[in-house]
């Protein structure tokens, strides 16, 4: 297997890029090389280089020197412009494919001199810029642009800076230790109703609605918080959920089985339409995948764990 | 989160910085730049600068297009040509101007910044002063600041914001100039063959003289040479700088003589040598002055047949020379047919009543000598008048000199004396250089000034050699004496350096003459012979070892500078707060509960109560605390201490 001298590079800078969910940019994290600016900027070097030896012009010669001197002094500072900065990024939003996923991410400058001209890249993403001073942090979401359903590590995330001058580009490629759960693209147009599952039945009669209060129960994660009995709760109990007798609600089974003749990223991205029309529509919906069973409820919380089945589906 | 979107262009704040570093740097090139040139650049500066202001659109690509050709052409115009040096850099400087009209990109600003860089090295081949210096170092500094400003990503920062870090850079960049200046290996120039007005910037004496070239250069008020004497320097009268000798002539041009097979003549010295080293300033010649006559130089330069100390190569930097010469002489022993016929020779019918002159002088006088006194003495017995200013002479130049106008510079003089001399059957010759020359009480040295440019006259007598004979002193006594503004004190062309004396201001300006005297001497006169002579003396012969010392010098001078810089990148120690809460938070940890990176005192201590209820006052205070004493404004150590105390008194249990 031949690997081009390009991938074997991106390879080895893959390799380099740091791990964690916090780093700090030492040493052998940054690279530098020359911008396109520093190859022009040498180029007029040169010819004041060969003008002063045409002329035989020693003050050009100091001005010759003089500036390549320049240039080797901004490379150092270019590099000192990254290091130490701290990179901590936290789990971004989960977003259904297609979308941009923002990933927060916070650069600490724990000096004491302001960092001028930080770049914070993902991918090709566009870029955010800052400026950090002394002993401050700042914050980006860095867009993400996803595609497929799952649990991603976050892309490489790429600090950069060509301050002071733009002759030089230090960069260093963190790879930050947090995923990004994508959730499938949530199928569109008309889509058929779930169909009523045999084992509703079974658990139509336990009657829970909203009309009589019956009695507490502890509480579930899914359970709307007007539910709540908060008296007991700030008497110091557990916390525990409200139950009323009345009608029984249409609850529903939204069952990856029922789905036929689809292939299984379609499957997936009905289930999510479906979720979705369900908890808009308030109705109880329990989630059934080979597996993989989440009991009827309702509220963002469920909805939140629906969907991240799906995104983590077959785990 | 103050995260700015990147933008393209420059503030307006930053753009007027930019349009008065580029002015910086092109105005000394407006003394020589023709007018239209000068308005034209200030022109675009102005309109580049409105049209930002009011927020309008730049001039299109086929105004700009239209604006370059117009430029281009308006050039070759004036100077006749689009390449040389001159036009060049006219031509660099409408390009920088042009382009600051097309300036949109970052990369736009900085393409106008690198010419910028570049326009200060065009200014370096017109002075080398070390006003020159200076301007070079504000002018980089001006430069590098707005490089910093316009060359980064967030454009948020003031224009001046960075002063002083381009200073610091400057500053770190000095040793690895000066290692690169003294090691780096100087290829003799030119490399490929320079345009005809390359070294126009050079004055001095030409190797032709015709009416009104030697008091053209005595206008100017430039150095030509400077000397230090081993002993006392010669009397005034006896300070003439010998340069090229002019023998050929076509009844209106003296110029130099063809090369002869011709040895030099010999040198008989009458008195003891005078000791001295010259450090000569570039004139694009070949030859080398020299005290009177020369007997020995240490130099690759040799005496031609007229005795005229010649090099290989033009003098294009400056360079530096020990020399004897000797005062009292005697130059040549006999002169062959040939050479006698030489000198003596006059256009067939050229000056026609000069001839005539000379034929009465000789039948009065049989003797050389006496002839030639006779000869002199004819300036001072006519109403000659010695002037920087003579009036033009059209027809026969000798003629209507001697005859008409009789008012004339030192030029008229030895031509009309050699041309009588030759007429008379004299053999004779025009010797051109400086007579005169001061010494500067500040640096101990001579300065010779291009306003000391002066012509004699040699002429041969049978058994005594060439014999100097100067028939301006017939004239103007005063101008051997004390020089040209003594001569002609009242003349507004005389330079001011031509004029001694002892005021502050001719103090002070022989003060600064006297560093850069030192300046030339030590910097300036740097040369690839210097360098190889340095390099010898370091043990660095071959091209391998100077290799090896520059990389290890720069090795050395980097990491340095690594070190210098990044050291000082060091972080600061944790603040004390912070290192308590952090004591605080991996106590909590021990126990299962981790602070999410994400996560604010607050909301951390709010999940910790509700771990452990029992402890949640105590929890809460210590954020609090922690939040007090991190952000709030107020921070003592009481607080610190009690922070300390709170954290070390929470009991866990998981």
């Amino acid at each position: 297997m031949l690997a081009t001298p390009g991938k074997l590079i991106r390879g080895w800078m893959e390799r380099r890029a740091h791990q964690g969910h916090s780093v700090a940019l030492g040493y052998r994290q940054i690279l530098i090389l020359p911008t396109r600016g520093g190859l022009v900027f040498t180029a007029m070097v040169l010819a004041i280089w060969v003008g002063a030896v045409n002329y035989s012009n020693n003050m050009a010669f100091v001005l010759c020197f003089l500036l390549l001197g320049l240039a080797l002094v901004a490379m150092i500072h270019t590099f000192r412009n990254l290091l130490g900065l701290q990179i901590t990024a936290a789990y971004p939003e989960p977003v259904f494919a297609g979308g941009h996923a923002h990933v927060p991410v916070r650069i600490d400058n724990n000096a004491l001199r302001p960092r001028y001209g930080i770049v914070l890249r993902a991918a090709a993403n566009r870029p955010a810029v800052t400026k950090i001073p002394q002993l401050d942090s700042r914050s980006a979401m860095l867009p993400v642009a996803t595609r497929h359903r799952g649990l991603h590590p976050l892309p490489v995330v790429v600090v950069e800076s060509v301050f002071p001058g733009g002759l030089f580009r230090a960069w260093s490629r963190v790879a930050l230790e947090a995923t990004c759960a994508v959730y499938p693209k949530p199928e569109t147009g008309r889509v058929p109703e779930p169909k009523s599952h045999a084992s509703t039945g079974s658990e139509r009669p336990t009657g829970q609605g909203d009309d009589e209060f019956t009695g507490l129960r502890p509480y579930q994660p899914a359970d709307p918080l007007k539910r709540i009995a908060w008296r007991t709760l700030a008497q110091g109990q557990e916390i525990q959920t409200k139950q009323f007798a009345g009608e029984t609600p249409d609850r529903v089974w939204l069952d990856y089985d029922t789905i036929q003749g689809l292939a299984p990223e379609a499957r997936l991205s009905r289930l999510c339409r479906w979720i979705l029309d369900a908890e808009q529509a308030g109705r109880p919906y329990g989630l059934a995948l080979p597996g993989r069973r989440l009991a009827p409820a309702t509220g963002p919380a469920h909805k939140e764990r629906c969907l991240e089945a799906l995104a983590r589906f077959p785990d | 989160m103050t995260i700015r979107r990147h933008r393209e262009c420059v503030s307006n704040q930053t753009l007027a910085w930019l349009l008065g570093g580029l002015g910086l740097v092109m105005a000394p090139h407006a003394l020589h730049v023709p007018l239209w040139l000068t308005a034209t650049v200030i022109a675009c500066g102005c309109l580049r600068y409105v049209l930002s202001r009011r927020g309008e659109r730049l001039p299109g690509r086929t105004i700009r297009l239209l604006g370059v050709i117009a430029g281009t052409s308006a050039i070759y115009l004036s100077y006749g040509t689009i390449l040389g040096l001159d036009a060049g850099v006219a031509l660099l400087c409408l390009m920088a101007s042009f382009k600051l009209l097309e300036m949109r990109t970052r990369r736009d600003v900085l393409v106008a910044l690198l010419l910028g860089y570049f326009l200060i090295a065009t200014h370096l081949i017109y002075a080398q002063t070390l006003l020159t210096v200076v301007y070079l170092l504000v002018t980089v500094w001006a430069l590098t600041t707005l490089l910093i400003t316009t060359q980064k990503a967030d454009d948020g920062s003031r224009p001046l914001a960075h002063t002083r870090l381009a200073a610091t850079m400057l500053a770190q960049a000095l040793p690895i100039m000066v290692i690169l200046f003294v090691l780096f290996p100087r290829v003799p120039g030119p490399l490929w063959s320079m345009p005809d007005d390359a070294y126009v910037a050079m004055t001095g004496l030409s190797d032709e003289m015709s009416p009104g070239s030697i008091s053209e250069i005595s206008q100017s008020d430039e150095v030509a040479l400077r000397a230090e004497f081993a002993g006392d320097p010669p009397p005034r009268p006896q300070r003439y700088w010998r340069g090229p000798v002019l023998s050929d002539y076509d009844g209106r041009t003296w110029a130099q003589a063809g090369s002869s097979a011709a040895g030099p003549p010999e040198v008989l010295a009458l008195t003891n040598a005078t000791d001295y080293t010259i450090t000569l300033e570039p004139h694009n010649k070949p030859w080398l002055l020299t005290l009177d006559i020369a007997t020995g130089v240490d130099r690759a330069a040799r005496f031609d047949a007229a005795h005229q100390l010649e090099q290989e190569n033009p003098v294009r930097e400056r360079i530096r020379y020990q020399a004897r010469s000797v005062l009292q002489y005697q130059l040549g022993e006999t002169l062959s047919g040939a050479a006698r016929n030489h000198y003596t020779q006059l256009p067939d019918d050229a000056h026609p009543r000069s001839r005539e002159l000379a034929r009465t002088w000789r039948q009065e006088q049989t003797d050389d000598a006496e002839l030639i006194e006779h000869g002199l003495g004819h300036f001072r017995r006519e109403p000659f008048t010695y002037t920087l200013q003579p009036p033009r002479l059209d027809g026969d130049s000798i003629d209507e000199f001697l005859f008409g106008t009789r008012s004339g510079f030192c030029e008229h003089f030895a031509a009309a004396f050699t041309v009588l001399m030759r007429a008379a059957g004299i053999p004779a010759r025009v010797v051109t250089g400086y007579l005169g020359g001061r010494m500067n009480p500040a640096g101990d040295y001579m300065i010779v000034r291009q306003s000391d440019a002066h012509a004699w006259v040699e002429v041969w007598l049978e058994g005594d050699g060439w014999r100097r004979v100067d028939p301006t002193g017939y004239v103007a006594p005063d101008r051997i004496e004390q020089g040209l503004a003594g001569a002609l004190p009242q003349e507004a062309l005389v330079p001011r350096g031509a004029f001694e004396g002892n005021g502050l201001r001719q103090h002070l300006s022989l003060r600064w003459d006297a560093i850069n005297a030192y300046w030339n001497r030590w910097v300036l006169a740097y040369s690839p012979a210097l360098q190889q002579h340095l390099m010898d003396r370091l043990n660095l012969g071959s091209w391998q070892r100077v290799a090896l010392a520059i990389a290890a010098s720069m090795a050395l001078a980097l990491a340095g500078l690594a070190t210098l810089i990044l050291r000082r990148s060091r972080q600061r120690p944790m603040d004390p707060a912070a290192a308590a809460w952090q004591r605080f938070c991996s106590r909590l940890a021990r126990h299962g509960l981790h602070r999410r990176p994400d996560e604010g005192p607050r909301d951390f201590a709010r999940r910790a109560a509700a771990r452990w209820p029992t402890q949640a006052d105590a929890i809460d205070a210590i954020a609090q605390r922690y939040g007090a004493l991190r952000y709030g404004r107020r921070g003592g150590k009481q607080e610190l201490r009690a922070l300390h105390l709170a954290i070390r008194r929470l009991r866990l249990n998981s």
